[in-house]
């Protein structure tokens, strides 16, 4: 495709909504990043960094919906350039659910922190986190460059996610039998590990829309989920 | 959805088709199939041939001394380039909208009546009434009109005179209707207007259309034809060429990048 629009400031509006879903990606990568680092240091002050970032996040969304809005309204695209409006659309709302999945982390960290509580080991929480960092800045990449390969890689790292998140489930379940009291630690890491599942999910879903802007065509196959969690149960005496 | 939809089955088809200015070639080895029952629309940038081949499927381009047309066309399987063809019928039967709505100098029953005068369509005048009133109808100007049938057609607005124009062209009753810019002259009410009718008439007229907004052929058109430099690029599903086109011409003109 020519790569010159014959109305220069169309060009310019889709620069600046590509440039500010970037942006968005970023500032999503550091709030993760920092949410998990204040769980691991037991940080408050870090944690209540992560919960006021977010408001930025929220800025920058409704930033690039008005932009969105305004180029479908005024410049009626189609094609790639319609292709691209949308997903970059849809795709700020994943990441401003990634968003709000980092600051109930943050939240999270802040209230087990100050009760002082026992979570085990959160060792496989970490893990899951630094894999979705990794697919978050894949992610931009291959949205920068609009490539449907790497974004395809991506989506399949999500399976990685979601079967530490199986292991981590287990695990925390057997805390739990150990001793009572490691309940309310364990079912707070519990839900953050669901939050970062999810935003895996959230960045596979970005993936799905990469493909879309760049072939015009949905990937065939479904994403296979390997979320388990739903259908495990532990007895006690097992 | 729309792709899965089968096309209807067509009710002219162009093969091999050039048009000829003189020495100029205008129209460069043009196939399509025009659905029964459907709108299609023609686009390119300006000179790409659109209207030329638009012209072709009533033979309007027999009235330009210099023009040449090779190819076969036919309609409802007839070749209508065909010597023994009397034009005259086929254009009643093929009829034509303009860019600039052109009511004669008569009054607005008379621009409609016109045609079945012409053709000896009508046995009485009653059934004349009945035909001139029914097209008015069709045309959704009945209602606007219907106490002032004997006062001029050039006294109505600009888009009433574009649907007087086509009452006029069903009054014949034709089975394909061609407009050529239909909506340019017309504000963007009397544009929707005429937009809407067109949506309804496809119940029992075949439409092609030739439209320099795009995103008219979107809104009204099941298929689109993408003419550029006298060739066709690229035809389909409408919903197709404007999200997901096949061809780097398409997507360069459609997306603002090639004029």
């Amino acid at each position: 495709m020519s790569d010159e629009h014959i109305v220069s400031s169309f060009d310019e509006d889709m620069t600046q909504l590509g440039d500010l879903l970037l942006e968005m990606g970023h500032v999503v990568t550091s709030q993760l990043q920092a949410a998990t680092r204040a769980l691991r240091k037991e940080d408050r002050e870090l944690a209540k960094e992560v919960i006021a970032g977010d408001k930025e996040l929220n800025r920058l969304e409704s930033e690039l919906n008005d932009l969105a809005i305004k180029i479908l309204a005024l410049r009626q695209p189609f094609a790639t350039d319609l292709r691209k409006v949308v997903g970059t659309l849809k795709s700020a709302g994943h990441f401003e659910r990634m968003g709000d999945l980092s600051r109930n982390m943050a939240q999270r960290t802040n209230t087990i922190t100050k009760a002082e509580a026992e979570t085990g080991s959160i060792e496989t929480l970490i893990r899951m986190s630094e894999i979705v960092q990794v697919m978050t800045n894949s992610i931009l990449t291959a949205y920068q460059r609009m490539d449907e390969e790497l974004a395809e890689e991506v989506r399949a790292q999500d399976e990685t996610v979601d079967r530490l998140h199986n292991s981590l489930f287990r695990e925390m379940l057997t805390y739990m039998m150990e001793d009572p009291r490691n309940i309310s630690g364990c079912m707070h890491v519990m839900f953050m590990a669901k939050n970062i599942e999810r935003m895996g999910d959230n960045v596979a879903d970005i993936a799905t829309e990469i493909i879309y802007m760049t072939t015009g065509n949905w990937p065939e196959e479904s994403r296979v989920k390997k979320d388990k969690t739903s259908r495990i149960i532990v007895e006690p005496d097992a | 959805m729309s792709t899965d939809m089968p096309a209807n089955k067509p009710i002219m088809t162009a093969r091999n088709v050039d048009v000829f200015y003189g020495k100029k070639q205008a129209i460069d080895n043009v196939s399509l199939d025009i659905p029964e029952n459907q709108i299609t629309a023609l686009i390119g940038p300006s000179g790409c041939g659109k209207s030329t081949f638009l012209r072709c499927f009533n033979r309007m381009n027999d009235t330009i001394q210099i023009c040449r047309v090779k190819g076969d066309i036919r309609f409802a399987g007839q070749d209508i380039y065909d010597p023994k063809v009397d034009v005259v019928a086929l254009r009643s039967r093929i009829g034509m909208v303009f860019q600039k709505a052109n009511p004669f100098p008569k009054s607005i029953f008379d621009n409609v009546a016109y045609g079945p005068r012409i053709h000896s369509l009508s046995d009485s005048k009653e059934h004349l009434e009945d035909i001139v009133i029914t097209s008015l109808k069709r045309a959704g100007l009945y209602d606007e009109v219907s106490d002032r049938l004997d006062e001029p057609g050039t006294s109505l607005s600009g888009g009433q005179q574009q649907r007087l124009c086509i009452a006029r062209a069903i009054a014949v009753d034709p089975q394909i209707i061609l407009m050529d810019e239909p909506c340019s002259a017309l504000d963007p009410i009397a544009t929707a207007i005429i937009e809407e009718l067109m949506d309804s008439m496809k119940e029992k007229y075949t439409i092609v259309i030739v439209t320099h907004s795009m995103q008219q052929a979107a809104r009204v058109s099941q298929q689109t034809a993408f003419f550029h430099l006298g060739e066709l690029v690229e035809s389909g599903d409408t919903e197709a060429i404007f999200t997901n086109p096949e061809k780097e011409r398409t997507q360069n003109y459609i997306s603002g990048r090639i004029g």
